[in-house]
């Protein structure tokens, strides 16, 4: 098997089902819980946060466990726009974020929001002068998308953290879904106050995520009923699944450490050995994260390809899972000025460290054959 | 984000003992230093007259200076960039600072200074020639040698010349380790373990004492203090010991056989007794605690009239004179504040009496105390039956814990 879809999801760690396990069985009471098994669930629970926020050099108090990805994104966009909204109703994102985040902007705009919807240019990068333009005095949040789960582009997320400086009013959220042990993030250096984390992108378990909330940071919440999690996220916590999160962050931090040059060699190869081939285009930029090469192939149905690929026991995907179900073309692609052909044929291939330059090389091989029976049925 | 400093300078600030105990002073430090500094692995260190001078080898300083905001007796850790002596290398080095420096700053100054007499170039030759360079090579900038927004350092001492532009500010204090030991008690709240810390800046090592009262007091109250004496081993130099009195028998004992209006004053003086024992056993010359004045019932100048009395040992009391509002602010930056707010109950509550008196008199606490006949074989017991921990700095209290996470 040569799983190419880690921007999907990843392959737990090994080490990081086997803390699970051992949690469930042993430390399954629940940490409210008054009695000595509460205590002890709720003593672990605390050892996770405070590895946690040591991994990602911040406050054990700055870290709010979630349930992933989009619910971080909900609470933090949300959850600042109600909180804050008597100080001001505009907030700024840019058009080519994660639907979580996108559709967080969309309904905020139906409760009366304004919204500026920040273009990108061909690579999908924002421009700071645009930023610093839209910033009004009634302009309570920015929120961005770190690295860019279609395509890689990385957003200048520490400029923008240094333009932001200026006005201290003003919330930044960052969602760095895509971003942890691919691309460093120093959330203090760069001013952040908010920033969106999810344990399945690097092979911990889904259902578990991280919202750093910065000391002093005021959310309403979007869920009641209880204390847990600062307030902030009330509900019993998933204290199995945040131990293996807490696991699979300080193995994947020391993966990144080790092995980041590997995986650029590999995304180095991909995209000079596609580049040759004819009808390819590639819509990942030059300088872009390690992990995520996103290319278009004139004339062929992504959805063929895949399932080719498939056959063959080769794992891509064409864009985001969370909106590939839709079909019809990629709104990011499609922002970046790429084209309605460009953008609805699209392929994304996404390694993580597991990867060899050796399955590059195979998958490669792969559907160059597959290209050529795809092209010879069509004709 | 490029690397240019590449060395720390670390100041002792005014030490200004002379003589045999400055070098006793300064090798203490350098030991807590040395001890701190463990974490980060490629870092060299070497002790000078008044510095200790710390090679970062391409690590990023951000973790480095925080961890050494810890140490008391530091005061100020500068970033430094270290060139050869030789004046167009330090004009160059000095250029390359306050660029580092001056994001968005309008002035600054040099500040030179030649501690090796044999470099050809004096102080204010120095403040000259850097200065005039770096006014040359930058745009926008001015001198302003009274109020500057930066100010570039220029030492130029026998291993080589340090230039510095950004400086962090030290704990102050003392080091560690010089004034002896006292025994902290800690009952979980927001003031003791501020108590502990404001004792540490003088120098002063100290082992936590808690009263514990199970199935009164839970589990969980104990683990507390525990967390933040785990805190407090930040600035502790390495270990702190933590002293968990078991104290049911004698609460209830006082709740049986003294009127309840007295019995926290009672309860303390107890406390205060079996703590001084503790001080005994263990070497220690004092005794801390978080009392303030005009708090609450046992915080009251009366209050501490009648309870005072059972010891002879000195009490430091550091937060005496501060408002609630101040012990808050230190407790927030110390990283008690949140362990403190835990809301479970502890040995000073849960048998708080209803209206326990504010104005107790030393003599009706003398004679109530007497209607427990056993009360020194108790503190005998209790004193025994302690258990003792040992915490240390950068180890979790839980090792079981540690294959999971």
């Amino acid at each position: 098997m040569i799983y190419l879809d880690n921007s999907a999801t990843t392959k737990p760690y090994k080490e990081v089902l086997d803390t699970f396990v051992t949690v469930s069985e042993r430390y399954f009471a629940n940490p409210s819980s008054l009695h000595s098994k509460g205590s002890e669930a709720e003593k672990l629970l605390g050892q996770a946060r405070k590895s946690i926020a040591q991994l990602l050099e911040v406050a054990p108090s700055e870290v709010v466990f979630t349930s992933g990805g989009t619910e971080g994104n909900n609470i933090a966009i949300k959850g600042i726009a109600f909180q804050h909204q008597n100080r001001g109703k505009h907030l700024i994102t840019s058009s080519v974020e994660h639907a979580s985040s996108h559709e967080s902007f969309q309904y905020l705009e139906s409760q009366g929001f304004e919204i500026t919807y920040l273009p990108v240019d061909h690579d999908g990068l924002i421009s700071l002068e645009d930023l610093e333009r839209s910033i009004r005095q009634d302009t309570i949040l920015v929120s961005l998308i770190h690295v860019n789960n279609e395509t890689g582009t990385i957003q200048p997320i520490q400029e923008i953290g240094k333009i932001l400086k200026e006005h201290p009013k003003i919330f930044f959220h960052v969602d760095n879904v895509q971003g942890v042990g691919k691309v460093d993030l120093p959330l203090k250096e760069c001013g952040i106050d908010l920033c969106t984390i999810s344990a399945h992108k690097f092979h911990g378990l889904k259902g578990n995520g991280i919202l750093f909330v910065k000391n002093g940071v005021s959310l309403s919440s979007l869920f009641t009923g209880g204390e847990q999690e600062l307030k902030k996220r009330a509900g019993t916590e998933n204290v199995a699944g945040i131990v293996a999160m807490a696991k699979a962050l300080r193995l994947i931090l020391q993966e990144s450490k080790e092995k980041r040059e590997n995986l650029f060699e590999i995304k180095q190869f991909l995209i000079e050995e596609l580049r040759t081939i004819d009808g390819i285009d590639i819509n990942t930029p030059i300088s872009s994260a390690p992990h995520i090469i996103n290319f278009s192939v004139k004339g062929i149905k992504p959805e063929v390809l895949i399932h080719s690929l498939d056959k063959r026991d080769v794992y891509v995907s064409t864009r985001s899972a969370c909106s590939s179900r839709q079909g019809g073309a990629s709104r990011i692609l499609l922002e970046m000025g790429l084209g309605e052909n460009r953008a609805s044929t699209a392929i994304r291939l996404s390694t993580t460290y597991g990867n060899t330059l050796k399955e590059a090389e195979l998958s490669l091989k792969i559907l160059k054959e597959e290209l050529i029976n795809i092209k010879k049925v069509m004709r | 984000m490029k690397m240019i400093y590449d060395h720390l300078v670390v100041r002792y600030g005014e030490l200004s003992l002379k003589g045999k105990n400055r070098r006793h002073f300064e090798s203490q430090l350098f030991e807590t230093v040395k001890r701190k500094m463990r974490p980060f692995q490629e870092l060299n260190m070497s002790k000078h007259f008044d510095r200790i001078v710390i090679e970062l080898n391409g690590q990023s300083y951000e973790p480095i200076v925080k961890s050494l905001q810890d140490i008391f007796g530091i005061h100020s850790i500068s970033l430094a960039v270290r060139s050869e002596n030789d004046l167009e290398a330090i004009q160059k080095a000095a250029l390359i600072a306050l660029n580092e420096a001056m994001e968005g700053k309008k002035t600054f100054k040099v500040t030179g200074k030649r501690s090796l007499k044999s470099f050809p170039v004096n102080s204010m030759q120095l403040n000259q020639e850097v200065g005039g360079y770096l006014l040359r090579n930058t745009e926008g900038l001015t001198v302003d040698v009274h109020n500057p927004d930066v100010n570039v350092k220029v030492e130029v001492k026998d291993t080589g010349t340090y230039i510095s532009s950004k400086s962090f500010e030290g704990a102050g204090g003392l080091p560690i380790g010089v004034g002896g030991k006292a025994m902290l008690m800690l009952s979980g709240g927001i003031d003791s373990p501020v108590a502990g810390y404001l004792t540490m800046k003088r120098g002063v090592r100290i082992e936590g004492v808690h009263f514990h009262s199970p199935p009164f007091t839970s589990e969980r109250a104990k683990q507390k203090v525990v967390d933040l004496t785990q805190e407090l081993t930040r600035y502790s130099g390495g270990k702190i010991k933590l002293h968990v009195v078991p104290f049911t028998k004698i609460q209830q004992t006082i709740k049986d056989k003294i009127p309840s209006s007295y019995s926290m004053t009672i309860m303390r003086r107890v406390m205060l007794r079996i703590t001084e024992r503790l001080a005994e056993n263990n070497h220690a010359m004092a005794i801390a605690n978080g009392e303030n004045l005009g708090q609450v019932a046992s915080q009251t100048m009366h209050s501490m009239y009648a309870i005072n009395e059972v010891t002879n040992m000195p009490i430091l009391r550091p937060v005496i004179t501060m408002d609630k509002q101040e012990i808050m602010n230190l407790s927030h930056k110390i990283g008690t504040y949140e362990i403190s707010i835990r809301p479970y109950e502890d040995c000073c509550t849960i048998f708080l009496p209803s209206a326990p008196k504010t104005k107790p008199k030393r003599e009706k606490a003398i004679r109530f105390e007497q209607n427990i006949e056993n009360l020194e074989e108790l503190i005998e017991e209790a004193v025994n039956d302690v258990e003792t921990l040992i915490l240390e700095e950068g180890k979790s209290t839980d090792e079981t814990f540690d294959d999971l996470l």
